[in-house]
Parts: structure tokens; sequence; C-alpha cells
């Protein structure tokens, strides 16, 4: 693998990181508590789409659509169950329902779709006038796989809207109030309750879309796919600075590069210890992540 | 040392007087807030007790006593943040029991807080049109596809903030970042978003605090304006005296929990209860001794 073909699948495996690391940030960011089971969210949305292309033969953006729609139904679904009546308790308890939600949400595909792999279809295909199947573009030497393609693209576009509709509008600035004082927004009228459920669907729907692109790119999908892309995610969101926007990108996109060239250059085992490694040398320098606002409480 | 004292501002003793018509004590006829019986305990403790209150419809109301007297816990009962173990509330005639803290300002109460509140991060204008969101006028989905209605509206709310930013002649100051005003700013910017929310009733706790004594006379000015301005009740929290007794119609004493007086300023000025509460009783000995003294 050539140092560009290594930057280029870094980029994209980032891009995927940085999208499921947006959902656990604006959790975060908002309810102030870790999302666990936003791992396992991605698993089901592949899941669903792996149905709904193979089972019911939809096409793959239909599929995908399916996806995102239920997985933010989902997401609400979860938010209002285990997370709502929770919500004045400690951090701690919350923190446990969460990684409780998790397990759940594992087992529940383990008893529903069977611990046997499924290979999931790869949708970025086009068909040359030979009638083969091409998955990717050349260029030169460099080979770009479309889904590589797609998912740069697709992590670009979700920043940019993301990003818009946080500063803008009023539901963007009730999420940013919530997120800095719940009580105060409260007595502005908000509906803080509303507020935190749009979170979760907004993250949900980012996973479900996350989950079709990892999937698409390591196409192995078991009820656990969710967790380690969920946990190198989280590391991303906290890499960057959790509860930051632009800190989620960033942070998704140096650790899919960080991961990609420790696999090429060093050891394809100690990838996710160097991956890991980094992070503790960054937080030791920079507490908050690299794009996280110091908390100056005052006293 | 001495010259820096005569500079000094001199406050105001006298009260402001107000150019609209002077708010008739209509408590009796139909007050904006009812608090029948109020009460409400944390665990064995009884913070509030019994609490009788009645606002005018333009009435400016002063609730004052010592620290730890319960006051702030009114107004967290009268916004829901705490609900009342006893009694009742009602809202221009509204029972407010079953409301949460984004009812009751909806339907009518706005206040600030003791410590500032605001949302630091966002742009002053930003902070003002949140206390506006339940007045602009588009959904989830006209904010998402940027319908022509969502363009409209945010133009009417960027307008509606900038005539409330000018109130305290704070327009120039809209992209600013809300937690990098100096302090007295902020507190009229607190004061702004709460007007923001349309309410009939605005809550101010202690709009003074850390105030300089021309600040304070600023604010007495002010906050009598909105009232005449808006039309609306400000019942207000404070420990400083020539404030409360400078701009308050009336006033209400509470000591641990419980209304000890309540009046206008010179009732409660002269009130040996009140005096009580603030500098304890005279000491029985001194008394006697004063006695034969005399």
């Amino acid at each position: 693998m050539s140092f560009l073909d290594s930057l280029i699948s870094g980029i994209s495996l980032g891009s995927v990181y940085a999208i499921i690391a947006l959902g656990y940030t604006m959790v975060y960011g908002i309810a102030k508590m870790l999302n666990f089971a936003h791992g396992d969210v991605i698993m089901v949305g592949a899941y669903i789409c792996f149905f709904a292309a193979t089972r019911f033969n939809l096409p793959p953006l239909v599929g995908i659509l399916v996806a995102v729609l239920l997985c933010t139904v989902l997401g609400i679904t979860i938010e209002k169950l285990a997370y709502a009546p929770l919500r004045s308790a400690p951090s701690l308890a919350v923190l446990i329902t969460a990684i409780g939600v998790s397990y759940f949400l594992q087992n529940a595909a383990l008893l529903l779709w069977s611990p046997n792999p499924k290979v999931f279809p790869n949708f970025f295909l086009t068909h040359a006038a030979d009638g083969t199947e091409q998955t990717g573009l050349e260029l030169g030497s460099l080979r770009v796989s479309y889904v590589t393609l797609v998912t740069i693209v697709v992590c670009v576009v979700i920043m940019a809207v993301l990003t818009f509709f946080i500063n803008n509008g009023k539901l963007g600035k009730a999420m940013r109030a919530v997120s800095e004082d719940k009580d105060a927004a409260r007595l502005m009228g908000i509906n803080v309750n509303t507020t935190i459920s749009v979170t979760f669907a907004i993250g949900s729907g980012l996973a479900a879309i996350a989950g079709v692109l990892y999937m698409s790119a390591y196409p192995t999908l078991v009820p656990t796919t969710g967790s380690m892309p969920g946990i190198k995610a989280f590391t991303a969101a906290v890499f960057g600075g959790i509860g930051s926007i632009p800190g989620a990108f960033l942070g998704g996109l140096l650790l899919g590069v960080i991961e990609i060239f420790a696999k090429a250059y060093i050891s394809t085992q100690l990838s996710d210890a160097v991956v890991f490694a980094v992070l503790i040398i960054v937080l030791l320098v920079k507490p908050t992540g690299l794009l996280g606002k110091q908390i100056r409480e005052k006293v | 040392m001495s010259e820096q004292k005569k500079q000094r501002p001199v406050t105001r003793m006298v009260p402001v007087q107000s150019k609209a018509i002077v708010p008739e004590r209509d408590a009796d006829k139909s007050p904006i807030l009812e608090c029948h019986h109020l009460g409400i305990d944390f665990g064995g403790l009884t913070a509030v007790n019994d609490f009788n209150l009645m606002v005018g419809r333009t009435e400016i109301a002063g609730l004052i006593g010592p620290n730890g007297a319960g006051k702030t816990t009114i107004f967290n009962l009268l916004t829901k943040v705490y609900q009342p173990t006893r009694g009742s509330i009602l809202l221009d005639g509204a029972d407010t029991s079953k409301m949460t803290t984004e009812q009751v300002n909806r339907a009518g109460i706005a206040r600030t807080f003791q410590n500032i509140r605001l949302f630091n991060n966002l742009s002053v204008e930003d902070n003002v049109k949140l206390g506006l969101h339940n007045h602009i006028g588009y959904g989830m989905w006209g904010g998402v596809f940027r319908l022509p209605k969502y363009w409209k509206e945010e133009a009417h709310a960027h307008d509606s903030a900038m005539e409330l930013l000018k109130i305290f002649d704070m327009e120039h100051l809209a992209n600013a970042q809300a937690g990098s005003l100096p302090y007295g700013a902020q507190r009229r910017l607190e004061i702004v978003r709460a007007l923001a929310t349309n309410p009939s009733l605005l809550l101010l706790d202690e709009p003074a605090a850390g105030m300089n004594p021309s600040e304070t006379a600023e604010l007495m000015d002010n906050i009598v304006r909105i009232r005449d301005l808006f039309q609306i009740a400000v019942m207000l929290i404070e420990h400083d005296m020539n404030l409360v007794m400078g701009i308050c119609e009336g006033i209400c004493v509470l000591n641990f929990g419980q209304v000890i007086a309540k009046g206008s300023p010179d009732e409660i000025k002269s009130n040996p209860v009140v005096i009580e509460a603030y500098l304890g009783k005279k000491d029985k000995k001194k008394k006697k001794k004063e006695a034969n003294d005399g």
C-alpha cells in the first residue's frame, strides 16, 4: 500500500468514526451523558439495511432510508424508556443504564438474527460496458473504491449541514441553550425533553448511516459489530474534545488516519494500541481534547 | 481616600416617579398572581409555610427578608422549578399546579437569576432570540427545509430582538458573546431575555446584586420604565433597601419561610417585627437599664 492509498483509506475510516462520534458528542453536549448504546444502534441500522436489501429486495437507497428512520425511532425509544426517567439521577446510574441498553441490544440481535455472520452486500457498484461490476475508480496506480469516496463525501455533507443547523434556526439554538443550562432553557419556555429527544433522533439517524458505510467497507455483520467502531468513535469524540462538533470531525479523521498508518507502517496487531497511546498523550497534554473548551468554574 | 468618597454618587432615597398612570392597587379586583397557603418541605425542613400573596397587574412588588428566609425558594415555586408541597398558585386566575416550568413560562412568568445564568457561548442576539423561542412561528420541518416561513419568521425575530435590546441601549452589542459582556450588561441582558418571553409577571432575583450605587439608581429607573412600557407586574427579591423602598409599591417580608409583614414601603419601614427580624431583638438587660436610666 502506498502512502496515498493509506491516507485515503484512513480518511475514509476516519469519516465513519467522525459520523459516529457526532452522535456521542451531541448527546453528551446536551444530555451530559455517555450513550454507550450508540455503537449498537449502528449494528441495528446495519441489520435493518441488510434485511431490506437481501430479504425485501428494496433498492439500496430505500434500504438506507428505512434504516435511518427505524434507528431514529429506536433512538427516541431508548431515550424515553431508559434515560428520561433518570434525568435527575447521578451520572453513574445513567452510564450503567447505557451499558445495560448496549448489552440488551446486542443480545436482542443475537436472538433475532442469530450469531452467524452475514455478508453485507456492496451497494456502491457500477456496471462496466461488458457487464462486469466495478467497485472503484482507477487513477493511474491509485485505486479508490466508491465506498471510500461516498463515505468521505457523506461525512463532509453531514458535518456541514449539522453545523449550519446547530448555528441557525430556533431548534439549533434551543439545543445549544439546553446544552449550556437546562433550567434557564426551561424558563425560556423551551421544551427540554423534546430537545433531548431530537438530539437522540439525529444521533441515531446518523448512526444508521455510519453503520451502512462501515459495513460496506468491512462487510462482516455480527451482533457485536457495533461495539468496536462505537468505542473507537467514542475515543475520537474525546480526542477532539467531547461536546464539540468540529472536535468530533477532527478527532474521527485523525483517529482513522492514525489507525491505518499504524497498520501500514508499524504493525497490524499493534494498530489499536498505537491509537490509544496517541489518545493518552493528547489527553495528558490537553485534557479537554483537541478542540474542547476549558470549563472555568466560577469560585 | 476622602476625595474618592466625596466623588461617589449619592444613592437616591426618594421614590422614582412613574410616568404612566399610577397603577391602581388592583390586587383585590383581579390580581395577576395569587398564592394561597403555599408551602414546601425539603425532607423534614419546612422552607416555606403558609405563604399568601397577591400581586396586581402592574404592580412592582418586593420580596425581602434575611438570608435563608426562603425568597428564592418562592421564585422557584412560582416557576415550578420546585413543586409545592401545599397550597396553590394562580396566574391570572389559572391554577398552575399541573404545569411544568416551560408551561408556566408560556403562561406568562419570566425570571432572572441571582447568579447570572445567560447562555454564555451564544451571542447577545441569540440569547434574546431564545427568549422569543415560543413566539417564532415555524415548526421543525419549516426549520429543516428552510421554507419561506422560516426566513420571514427569522427576520421578524431579529427585529423583535433588536427592539428589545434597544430598551437598554444594547443593540450595538448584538453580535458580542454573552459571556464576554461586563457584569452590569449581563444583568441587563438577562432582563431583556426574560422580557422576550412576553411575560405578564417578571420575577427579578436580586437584580442589583454587585452593582454600584449609580448602576443601582439606573436599574431602578429601568425597572419602572419596563413596567410602564410593557404594563406588566414585576416582583423582585432585593437586599438593597434603597431600591426596594424606592420603587416597590407593595412589600412582603419573609423570615424563616413565614410572612412576617406585608404592606407599603412606609408601613414596612416602621414595622417593629421587620426591624427585629433584620436587627435582632433588643437586649432585655439593656431595656431594663434604659428604663432605669430614664
